[in-house]
């Protein structure tokens, strides 16, 4: 007798995963969360794992990615044997913040001693669905849509656990808090998490991301952050992605703006196997403000992938965009920058800027920047350029007695310098702009401090 | 501020003025398309053997399509089975001289200034009127003949030069191509073929005027454009049609090839009827154009000034296949009312040294919708290519819309690709300027129109951009002088 095979596909594979832990995953979430779950995982099995057909994936075919099935799940917070503070020691000298943990997707908490203003709530998205039910029904996947986008539906089916910030009105956050996630395992892992952040009319704060690969196994890693920002809230935030080739980064940030609140990201790609930042404004208030601005750096086969899309909704909206990426090597990158001007949203200010340059013949980019405006009353431009180092400039640079090497380096890092120049701390931006330098130069394999021995080479699939 | 808005207003209630129905009887098959109306079609213009496969293997391929969905159109449903695929003139004799055309025809391209006997004289063009699917009549074939030119109807081509058709026919739009082009290859009616000999400087601007005539008849073209080695020649197309009330489709497929050295320059202005005010009625327009650069160093230019159409859906493309070769776009496209344009080009750079510049400037006013969508490719192999696209909007009043949608894909580290857009408005301070030197409103907003388009309407031959300057006045009368 011939035993029947069956070839499932892989949405067939997560949604049996998905039922077969649904306990699991439900733990201390309400009914609401419940719900939630249940309507992103009807959304996602419509839609599919995002192919190249998929137009916002063009650039991106994460088929293959999720094909492999050797990832396993962190469904539950492991123990951790080390000390964090010494695994993980890049901190930023002079940079005083607030550090949070996360290992797997799963929110450690330090006994932090730290002081917040009253009123503020930093805690653990479990115990949030549990004690903060009011907050997280009324902002909770309410930014991020579910039924529109694969990866964000995925993420709220699985999602467990993650960080959640809450900043009352009036209240001033001085000292930067930095979120740190880590990626430590014996095993192939697949991990999601999920962070909610809002900030409450007038009150301001800075928020540091610093993403890190601590094992040799491969990872996926589906992280989603909603950003509640309320009348006159003014939000930083920085995102340093510095993984291994092993690595498939998958990092969304959706953004919602009220009234005169100001935004200013800043993604700093470093290293990374498959890296996609998606990041969705939404500017829902009169005269909001939203600055995004990111520098990507690619070598070997990695692929970078910006997504980005802002929708001006009301009038008097600003928004600017610069991004750069520099591919060595037979990596690839791509760029998607989507301005949407709703009718209706006068004095709508737009800009949009993407420069790639490619150092080698191998490597790849593509650049898709989008305008679609509805009304009259606007001033938008795009702009987008591939090209390579200037060669007279490089010239210049050699008869004033620099070598080739170090000339092409000072204008790589001066091009990679528009964006550095834009992070409003005045140590991190110099500790970044080491950070850019060591990586230029090759120094940098992943974060330079952290103290992991290389070893076995580690690939994602080749897109 | 309310004076431009009655401007606007003015500029967007203006009618269409080519609207007028011309009484020639014409040659119809029923409605409906199957492998059947295909065979009549082939059979009824006498077509060889080779023809009638190219268009089955088309139309069998078209039955396994669907309509494209992405572009930013909203196209109402389109019964495929309510088209006649065919229609002629009834009048086929062959003319000698213009006293033979039907009267009434000629009395129609009067209408539209385009007389033929005029031009004939002083204009020098020889013109290809097309008037509905069957080329009515071609003038100055004999003096062009003399070079060895070939320009002439499509059917005639078939007839008389079937082994240039066979040879290059479906090499730049194969019939699997896309929805529409894969229709036109199954149907097509008639259209222009041009053939420039190795080393022949074409010594006029060859031109063909479509019009769309019979009432429910969908227009399938082709145009066939070669240029041998070292030729060179200018084509011109223009178009303007009567006005309906109900929607036409016109599904044209232009193919243009030049070898090595050859330079081929494509000029359009399309006038197509665009809908009444309340956006009934219009001409639907999907046209594949693609040009190949085949041979080393030759060049294509794409010019076009778009104010016509319901529906326009457009990328006149190039492939650069050859070494050094060289191709432009330029565009002006105007939408007002409820217009809805879909339009840009595709550069697709596979030789070493190659060169494309992109300029679109969009116009949209009233409720339309204009949107600019190109693709710049760059294959790895294209050593050194260069890419510069530039695509600029202009809205007038606040319940049109302009979006840009360019892709870009580098594919090796030794080209430059630059790509930027702008999107505003007329600036008031601008207005105020000219107002301030004495300058009506009206007037000004007429003079920054046709200041912002000017970069593209300079690239057109000068009778075209006679024409073209006039069509955007028309386009916005009212407010420009």
């Amino acid at each position: 007798m011939i035993e029947s095979i069956t070839f499932e596909s892989t949405e067939q594979r997560i949604f049996q995963l998905f039922t077969e832990n649904i306990a699991l995953l439900n733990e201390g979430a309400g009914t609401l969360l419940r719900n939630d779950r249940e309507e992103a995982m009807k959304a996602f099995q419509r839609m599919g794992i995002p192919s190249r057909k998929v137009e916002n994936y063009k650039y991106t075919d994460l088929t293959k990615l999720f094909a492999l099935e050797n990832y396993n799940r962190a469904f539950r917070s492991t123990s951790f044997d080390f000390d964090m503070q010494e695994v993980f020691t890049c901190d930023v000298p002079e940079f005083d913040t607030h550090i949070l943990f996360h290992v797997n997707g799963w929110y450690f908490d330090q006994n932090r001693t730290d002081q917040f203003p009253e009123g503020t709530i930093i805690k653990s998205m479990k115990s949030a669905w549990l004690e903060n039910s009011e907050l997280i029904e009324k902002y909770y996947g309410k930014i991020a849509d579910s039924t529109t986008d694969p990866l964000v539906a995925l993420n709220s089916a699985f999602a467990q656990d993650g960080v959640f910030i809450y900043i009352p009105d009036h209240v001033v956050i001085e000292k930067p808090i930095q979120i740190i996630n880590l990626l430590r395992s014996e095993e192939d892992l697949y991990v999601t998490q999920r962070n909610l952040v809002v900030l409450g009319n007038n009150s301001q704060t800075k928020l540091m991301f610093c993403d890190h690969t601590l094992a040799i196994h491969s990872f996926v890693a589906n992280y989603l952050t909603e950003v509640q920002l309320g009348e006159d809230a003014v939000a930083d935030i920085y995102g340093i992605q510095n993984q291994h080739n092993g690595t498939a980064y998958l990092n969304g940030i959706f953004v919602r703006q009220e009234r005169n609140s100001q935004l200013i990201t800043n993604t700093i790609s470093l290293h990374g196997g498959i890296t996609r930042n998606h990041l969705q404004v939404d500017l829902q208030g009169e005269h909001a403000n939203a600055s995004l601005y990111g520098l990507s750096l690619t070598d070997k086969d990695q692929h970078s992938d910006i997504f980005t899309s802002i929708i001006h909704g009301q009038p008097g909206c600003h928004s600017n965009q610069i991004f750069k990426n520099v591919l060595d090597d037979n990596s690839t990158g791509a760029f998607t920058g989507r301005i949407h001007v709703m009718p209706g949203a006068k004095k709508t200010e737009a800009y949009q800027r993407n420069n790639s340059v490619l150092m080698t013949k191998a490597a790849k980019m593509n650049t898709k920047p989008q305008l679609v405006i509805d009304n009259d009353d606007v001033k938008c431009s795009h702009g987008a350029t591939v090209g390579q180092v200037n060669e007279e400039a490089l010239f210049y640079l050699q008869t004033r007695g620099i070598n080739e090497k170090e000339a092409r380096l000072m204008l790589m890092f001066a091009f990679a310098h528009e964006v550095l120049a834009n992070i409003g701390v005045e140590p991190l931006r110099q500790s970044i702009d080491r950070l850019v330098n060591k990586r230029l130069r090759g120094e940098v394999s992943r974060c330079h401090d952290c103290k992991l021995t290389e070893g076995r080479s580690l690939e994602v699939p080749r897109l | 501020m309310d004076n431009q808005n009655t401007l606007i207003n003015e500029v967007t209630d203006r009618d269409y003025r080519f609207g007028f129905v011309t009484d020639i009887e014409t040659d119809s098959i029923p409605k409906g398309l199957s492998e059947e109306v295909v065979r009549i079609i082939s059979a009824k213009k006498d077509e060889p053997e080779f023809m009638l496969e190219f268009r089955l293997k088309a139309y069998r391929k078209w039955l396994t399509m669907k309509m494209p969905d992405w572009a930013q159109l909203k196209i109402p449903e389109i019964d495929y089975q309510d088209i006649i695929y065919y229609a002629a003139p009834r009048q086929q004799a062959k003319y000698e001289s213009l006293d033979e055309v039907d009267p009434e025809l000629l009395s129609t391209f009067a209408k539209l200034g385009i007389p033929l006997e005029e031009q004939k004289m002083l204009a020098g063009v020889a013109v290809d009127a097309v008037m509905d699917s069957v080329s009515v009549k071609t003038t100055f074939k004999e003096n062009l003949a003399e070079l060895g030119i070939i320009f002439c109807s499509f059917s005639e081509a078939v007839k008389h030069h079937p082994d240039l058709v066979q040879k290059y026919l479906g090499m730049v739009v194969p019939p699997n191509d896309n929805f529409y082009a894969a229709l036109n290859c199954a149907v097509f009616s008639d259209g222009s073929f041009v053939y420039i000999p190795k080393g022949v400087r074409c010594p006029m601007e060859l031109s063909t005027y479509f019009r769309i005539n019979a009432k429910n008849t969908g227009q399938f073209e082709r145009t066939l454009i070669i240029a041998d080695n070292d030729s060179y020649v200018s084509y011109l197309e223009g178009c303007t049609a009567p006005m309906r009330d109900e929607n036409q489709l016109h599904a044209a497929v232009v193919e243009i090839i030049a070898l090595d050295r050859a330079e081929v320059k494509y000029s359009t202005v399309q006038n197509w009827y665009p809908g009444n005010k309340e956006g009934i009625g219009g001409i639907y327009n999907f046209v594949t154009k693609r040009g190949l650069c085949k041979g080393e160093s030759s060049k294509i230019y794409w010019n076009q000034v778009e104010t016509g159409s319901a529906i326009t859906w457009k990328y006149p493309s190039c492939i650069l296949a050859g070494d050094n070769s060289v191709a432009e776009f330029n565009s002006v496209a105007l939408t007002n009312n409820y217009q809805q344009a879909d339009t840009g080009t595709k550069m697709i750079h596979l030789g070493k040294n190659t060169k494309s510049t992109i300029v679109s400037k969009g116009i949209s006013a009233g409720h339309s919708s204009n949107s600019y969508r190109g693709l710049v490719r760059v294959a790895a192999k294209a050593e050194n290519a260069r890419n510069y696209s530039q695509c600029d909007s202009l809205l007038l009043g606040e319940h049109c819309g302009a979006h840009t949608f360019p892709y870009i894909e580098v594919g090796n580290q030794n080209s430059i690709v630059e790509h930027e857009a702008t999107t505003s408005k007329i600036g008031e301070d601008q207005i105020f300027y000219c107002n301030q030197r004495g300058i009506s409103t009206q007037d000004a907003i007429g003079m920054i129109v046709n200041g912002y388009a000017r970069e593209v309407i300079n690239k057109l031959p000068m009778e075209f951009a006679v024409e073209a300057q006039k069509l955007l006045q028309i386009s916005l009368e009212g407010s420009v002088g």
